[in-house]
């Protein structure tokens, strides 16, 4: 998942009888799947939980550039070049969507992202971790963005219709993200050396554990997500989605002739799903706080492109102003 | 990004389709706005044409009106076809 630990600022769930009555006719509409939008009256804990999530899945969309950016000078082919770049293009493009269905909510982007330079708030844990060979650009596609659609395609659902039509949007374009890193994984192991195939390997070992906290803390340790679940911002439980996710995932391990470094996975006939390990949360709470392998430089990175960039921004704005002016003096 | 005002994006998907709504931009002006609408709306023919408007230029209905403006419309369903029952013999009208 893209937004771990959203606080909804609730305890418990209030029942129907202790709501306001607006705060009812708000309940009795997302219980009816109606939409909610931009200029409807929603509770103000509904309002922030949504913004909370919003931005910390637009950051991570951002933050998620870096890690495939480090590779497109690198890239194998020009093939592969043009598609890694196609790839951090469209991720670009989902933080924008997301940015925008954001401010439809009042926040401002640009206070966000100073929340995000100043550490306030999060991004996904996934992102924190190194891309050391070009083994993990498959990886990453593979397993990352294939964690986000099992996410994703159940947001396409959730209550906020802004939110829920840039779901349908990105989860479009996802489907080439995961298709072309297994792909690059599929061609390594078929194709490639004894070393290559090790790469590969080696680049699922790393990335398999920080997918699977991709969609945040167990159940029973998720103390917002009753809240979430009630106004439908989440459509389905953390447990639930890795579940999914580890079911659709592990045939496609086998296939590439490839293992996960969790001894205890394997198939439970009995429950029709995979049983796999404990996952180590403590470095989940770890990474999310900040010590993960790449926070700093992660962090680092998008405040310098933010800066470097704002005589930029600067200009244009001035340039529009003397055009305007010199379209009005010409009128 | 308060400096750069919104603007609303439409694209018409194809030729003979109206425009329709995908999203927003922020940009320096409406040049800008149209080229960030590109690279963000249509990286995949998504369209033929593009509209971008300042969103500050729309007035929109706010769902208090919802009644006023939509209600009277309820109780008119001798506006539809289907509320004129024809004999079969007359066939396809």
């Amino acid at each position: 998942m893209y937004a771990q630990l959203v606080e909804t600022g609730a305890k418990r769930l209030k029942t129907l009888e202790e709501m306001s009555p607006e705060e009812r006719e708000f309940q009795l509409k997302v219980d009816a799947e109606t939409k909610i939008e931009a200029k409807n009256w929603m509770p103000e804990g509904y309002r922030k939980t949504l913004v909370r999530q919003i931005s910390q899945h637009a950051h991570s969309e951002v933050v998620g550039m870096l890690p495939e950016g480090n590779w497109v000078t690198r890239a194998p082919s020009l093939k592969r070049k043009l598609q890694l770049m196609a790839k951090i293009q469209d991720e670009a493009g989902h933080g924008l969507y997301l940015y925008s269905a954001m401010e439809t909510l009042g926040a401002d982007r640009d206070e966000e992202i100073d929340k995000l330079h100043a550490g306030t708030v999060k991004y996904s844990s996934i992102f924190n971790y190194p891309t050391l060979s070009w083994a993990d650009m498959g990886t990453v596609g593979w397993l990352v963005d294939g964690a986000a659609i099992v996410n994703q395609v159940v947001l396409q659902r959730t209550s906020y219709g802004p939110y829920s039509r840039a779901m349908i949007r990105i989860c479009k374009e996802e489907s080439f993200h995961q298709r072309q890193g297994y792909q690059i994984l599929l061609d390594m192991m078929r194709e490639g050396t004894e070393e290559q195939k090790e790469m590969v390997q080696d680049s699922i070992n790393r990335f398999w554990w920080p997918s699977l906290m991709m969609f945040g803390p167990s159940d029973d340790q998720s103390p917002n997500s009753q809240q979430s679940m009630a106004w439908k911002i989440k459509r389905k439980s953390n447990d639930e989605l890795r579940q999914m996710f580890i079911d659709q995932t592990v045939p496609q391990l086998e296939f590439l002739g490839c293992t996960a470094p969790d001894p205890d996975l394997k198939w439970n006939e009995e429950r029709g799903h995979y049983d796999f390990g404990e996952i180590d949360w403590q470095e989940f709470y770890d990474v999310l706080k900040g010590n993960g392998p790449c926070n700093k430089e992660r962090i680092e990175t998008r405040k310098n492109a933010i800066d470097g960039g704002a005589w930029v921004r600067e200009a244009a704005k001035v340039y529009a102003e003397k055009k305007q002016q010199k379209q009005q003096n010409a009128a | 990004m308060a400096d750069w005002p919104l603007y609303e994006v439409f694209v018409r998907s194809k030729h003979g389709l109206n425009h329709k709504h995908v999203g927003s931009v922020h940009a320096a002006d409406a040049e800008m706005a149209m080229e960030n609408a590109r690279d963000l709306y249509t990286r995949r023919n998504e369209g033929v044409s593009i509209w971008v408007v300042p969103s500050a230029a729309i007035a929109a209905s706010s769902p208090d009106e919802k009644e006023v403006l939509f209600d009277p419309a309820d109780d008119k369903v001798y506006r539809h076809a289907s509320f004129y029952k024809l004999p079969d013999e007359v066939g396809h009208m």
